[in-house]
């Protein structure tokens, strides 16, 4: 998977504007909300004791609750209640001091007790709302800072998962009743470019205050889009929804495709039917799933076996969780982070943004710089360009590269204070990705890599490059100054690269003028 | 040893305690009653092996004089709606009926946890969707009062705990756990000539009760003696972490002065107007009328009061039931557990086919009722509807409570029909007629317990109901063993 904070080569950016031109049509305006299933980040299932370890065999965290076995009931696991509030915080919601617990009923094979406990009437939390920021290199010259307000927060059970076979079906009840966190948006986002922005911005809060993995190739958190266009001053048309999109790109991808479909559909003379729809994300289209049976009536009750949930707002000591308490333990979340790393590390707007989109690179960042003073601008730098441009290449991520943050800072430093040149640095990023266990300076030492600037030695250097190139040095005082640069080259092969070069460069005009 | 098993729970203690008697003969009698008053058919299972193990245990601990409470080697049974590890437990339904749970319900582990040995798993209406114990895939269970030898007539034990409560008026045990949701405990028990608790909802564990309605299901006592009931009472009930409505507040073991000790001077005993229905029969009145006057004799208080709402009781009641079985049932869909047809025509196909297979009507007509209440274009007008005629039903207890500290009414409006004059009614008929008087304690919470006193004319059990409000059980409970001690009910033997 390519995150959007990878940097893309550049010669993709042409062709990834132009489909975007087209897309736009200028007439049509296009409505996103969102629903996210968030998979909370607990030990134990929402009510029983069960594992939510994703890597156990098939079917071995199933309480007797879990495949809902006569006589048993559910019990409350308090550290949902917790993620969830702390969750609801960071998106600046309401808490409600009560909220219920509901039955919504439909039959399926993975969901055994033939209803889902989820709080349809009285959702633990309400009205939040987020700001954030939306940029994806390439795409959009500057970021822009947009807004989207949530409807509310609820808890409620996941489901369990049906494996269909030619002749048969299975059913694994390991993800029956973990706890999700459903968050609903309002529709306040007008494209798959905002759609995606938002999902990272929450995937950052809900990692940092690690409530959420996010981890969408496992299912820890999904998406689902409901898309709509309508003509400017007319009321918003008839939304279709697309289910369970499993990835960051996927869910750009998905509204973008769907938002042109509609376009399609509308000016072809069409309609648009209210229908849900499923991201191919091979093919990368959106298609109507199976024919929708007639619209369900999940025929909602209160949950009889589940007293109402009290949360303890303001300065009470009722209820389970105490919100005053949960507020204290938020971390700096995502838009202070941009703000800091703007206003106190003179980083710009786009490099603040592409840290805070990446976890591990912010992490590596900020602990680069730990203890030193080196050039926060220049780390950013070297690590935005440098170090995920060689990911790139190497198809991984920030986050599955285990050397020491601190070997980062140890190389931006080096090449701060002149001990060694850019192509030196990138040799030195490149060995400490492979080899976690040598400092740059070990490398360097081992390797003699330290950049020569010692004038005396650099003249004499020089001076050699001028004797053995002949050819180069007549051309030169012919006028012909292109080939200057080869005789740098020149200087830098002898040096092995190791040369000052700048210093090169003035020593060797001088010499040859 | 027989006579001992038709004792009390404090004299075979008493026994065990000083060895003139053990556990395990006490036990085995009471497998020997139990298979020779087969036909009463009260058991869906006898369980001799655990049983027996139980019993050798608990010989064992008499022999160390080491008994871990007066429930110590007390045979007591269990309805077949909870849960017991490793024994199956059918509901009298074809849909489990070969369900062998992995667990044990929390009334069940409290029992064995106190010593006392299971005898058997006893006979219900089909999910104790019933109030007769006559819709069982097993058969009815008879009453033992009336119960002519050779003859094809017979009375109803009543219902749905219609099997815990012959188990212990034919004495095979000394008490037996029942379920009440609308009645299911109090009615057999008026049937049947026994003490029938229904205890304040949440104060014992509904954990391993196989549910009917959750918010009214309660697990209910019977026993011949009102001090047997609080001694199965103090052993299960108390906070259990395995249901959340279940009470926090600790639970202080009732201890009933001697019948000697206990005087009603002063109580203010209400008399409810509406449960003098028009069905109500003359004798169980003039009962009534009986108690009243002796109580007032004895310097009661006796006051006329007015719960209003009862007579919306029943039809309140049926829609609530009815939307929680529809919902409680959605889980016996032949995958995980219970009867799977072999229809494997698609995931739909298999779901419908096990669940008609594995229901009876009664059980299908809830669900199917239910869910239409259910739909979100009717649950304004019926469940939401049904809620809040509860709150005014449970407002009423509230309101009376301020008059009088308990009440006084019949616990049926008859004594045990015949079961071929019962079933000339609809399984919905009978159940508004059954718990008309018992099914408001349900709806309101509190707590209830119905109290034999005497025989009618044609030598059926007479009883009465005292409710009280919630957690008030050490004064309902005292005040029935005062009426016990004056009516002197003679058990059957």
């Amino acid at each position: 998977m390519i995150q959007l904070t990878n940097m893309i080569p550049f010669n993709n950016f042409k062709s990834i504007k132009r489909c975007y031109s087209t897309a736009k049509s200028k007439k049509w305006k296009s409505v996103v909300g969102l629903e996210v299933h968030a998979q909370i980040f607990t030990e134990s299932k929402l009510f029983s004791g069960s594992s939510t370890k994703f890597t156990s065999p098939v079917n071995s965290n199933v309480s007797l609750f879990d495949c809902s076995t006569p006589g048993t009931l559910p019990v409350l696991n308090k550290s949902c209640v917790e993620a969830g509030v702390l969750t609801a915080l960071a998106l600046n919601c309401n808490i409600n001091p009560v909220s219920t617990f509901d039955r919504k009923h439909y039959f399926y094979a993975d969901m055994p007790s033939g209803y889902q406990i989820t709080q349809q009437r009285s959702p633990l939390a309400l009205n939040g709302k987020l700001a954030f920021q939306v940029y994806t290199p390439g795409y959009h010259k500057t970021p822009y800072k947009t807004e989207v307000k949530i409807k509310q927060v609820q808890l409620e059970q996941d489901s369990g998962k049906s494996l269909h076979d030619d002749d048969r079906s299975l059913v694994d009840l390991n993800r029956a009743g973990i706890p999700l966190m459903e968050l609903v948006f309002e529709p306040d986002l007008k494209d798959g470019e905002e759609a995606a922005a938002l999902i990272k911005e929450l995937t950052s809060i809900l990692q940092r205050i690690n409530t959420c993995s996010c981890k969408m190739e496992e299912g820890a958190l999904r998406v689902d889009a409901n898309v709509s266009i309508h003509q400017e001053g007319e009321p918003y048309g008839t939304r279709t929804e697309i289910k369970n999109i499993g990835s960051v790109r996927g869910v750009a991808g998905a509204v973008k495709y769907e938002i042109e479909r509609q376009i399609k559909v509308k000016e072809s003379g069409g309609t648009i039917t209210n229908e849900t729809r499923a991201w191919d994300a091979a093919s990368k289209i959106t298609v109507a799933m199976r024919d929708k049976e007639e619209l369900q009536d999940y025929r909602y009750m209160p949950e009889p076996n589940l007293p109402p949930l009290h949360v303890a707002v303001g300065p009470f000591t009722r209820g389970c969780v105490n919100v005053e308490e949960l507020k204290n333990k938020i971390p700096e979340l995502p838009e202070e982070t941009r703000v800091r790393l703007k206003n106190e590390m003179g980083l710009s707007s786009e490099q603040a943004i592409v840290l805070v989109n990446d976890t591990a690179l912010l992490n590596i960042f900020e602990t680069a710089l730990e203890k030193r003073k080196i050039s926060p601008k220049l780390l950013a730098n070297f690590l935005i360009n440098e170090f995920n441009t060689m990911l790139n290449k190497l198809d991984k991520e920030a986050k599955d590269i285990d050397t020491s943050p601190k070997f980062y800072g140890d190389i931006v430093e080096l090449l701060e204070n002149n001990k060694i040149n850019r192509n030196t640095a990138k040799y030195l990023l490149g060995k400490i990705i492979e080899n976690t266990k040598e400092t740059p300076l070990e490398i360097l030492q081992k390797e003699d890599l330290l950049q020569i600037s010692n004038e005396e030695e650099l003249k004499e250097i020089c001076a050699k490059v001028i004797e053995e190139n002949e050819k180069l040095v007549k051309q030169y005082k012919a006028g012909k100054t292109k080939v200057f640069k080869a005789i740098m080259g020149c200087v830098s092969a002898k040096t092995k690269g190791k040369a000052d070069m700048g210093k090169c460069e003035k020593l060797l005009k001088d010499m040859l003028n | 040893m027989e006579k001992v098993l038709h004792s009390n729970i404090r004299t075979a203690a008493r026994l065990l305690l000083e060895k003139h008697i053990k556990s395990t003969d006490l036990l085995k009698t009471s497998f020997i009653k139990a298979k020779n008053l087969k036909k009463y058919n009260a058991f869906i299972t006898l369980t001799e092996n655990e049983g027996t193990s139980q019993a050798e245990n608990s010989l064992q601990r008499f022999q160390l004089d080491k008994p871990k409470s007066e429930l110590d080697g007390i045979p007591i049974a269990i309805k077949d709606n909870f849960c017991t590890n490793n024994i199956k437990t059918t509901c009298a339904s074809k849909m489990l009926e070969n369900f062998v749970p992995a667990y044990n319900a929390t009334v069940y582990e409290r029992l064995q946890d106190s010593g006392a040995c299971l005898v058997g798993k006893t006979n219900l209406d089909q999910f104790a969707m019933g109030a007769g114990t006559v819709d069982s895939i097993y058969g009815p269970t008879k009453n033992i009062w009336g119960y002519k030898e050779g003859s094809e007539e017979f009375y109803i034990s009543g219902g749905s705990s219609g099997g815990s409560a012959i188990a212990v008026s034919s004495g095979a045990c000394f008490g037996a756990i029942g379920s009440d949701t609308g009645g299911s405990t109090r009615n057999p028990a008026s049937y049947c000539g026994l003490v029938g608790l229904k205890p304040t909802y949440g104060l014992v564990s509904r954990h391993g009760l196989i549910p009917l309605v959750n918010s009214m299901d309660v697990p209910g006592i019977l026993t011949r003696t009102v001090d047997d009931c609080v001694s199965i009472l103090n052993a299960v009930a108390g906070f259990d972490e395995k249901d959340s409505t279940s009470l926090t507040k600790p639970y202080n073991k009732i201890r009933l002065p001697p019948f000697n000790k206990l005087g009603v001077q002063g109580l203010r005993v209400g008399i409810p107007i509406e449960y003098h229905s028009e069905f109500l029969r003359d004798e169980v009145y003039d009962t009534w009328n009986e108690i009243a006057n002796i109580l007032e004799k004895y310097g009661a208080k006796i006051k006329q009061v007015s719960l209003r709402h009862t007579e919306f009781s029943i039809v309140c009641y049926s829609i609530l039931n009815q939307c929680e079985v529809a919902s409680n049932m959605a889980r016996y869909d032949g995958i995980e557990f219970g009867l799977r047809a072999d229809n494997h025509s698609s995931t739909e196909k298999l779901f419908a086919t096990s669940r008609s297979l594995g229901f009876n009507e009664v059980v299908r007509n809830r669900i199917l009722t239910g869910n239409y209440f259910l739909l979100t274009r009717n649950y304004e007008k019926y469940f939401n509807q049904a809620l809040k005629v509860r709150r005014l039903i449970s407002n009423d207890f509230d309101n009376v409570w301020e008059d009088v500290q308990v009440l006084l009414t019949p616990t049926t409006l008859s004594t045990a029909p015949l079961y071929k004059e019962f079933i000339q009614k609809t399984n919905r008929d009978q159940c508004a007629l059954q718990d008309y008087c018992t099914q408001p304690a349900n709806m309101a919470g509190i707590p209830a317990v119905s109290i034999p006193i005497k025989l009618s004319k044609n030598g059926l059990p007479l009883s009465l109901q005292v409710m009280g409000k919630n957690l008030s059980e050490p004064m309902i409970l005292a005040l029935a063993k005062f009426i016990e001690g004056i009516v002197e009910f003679k058990h059957f033997t």
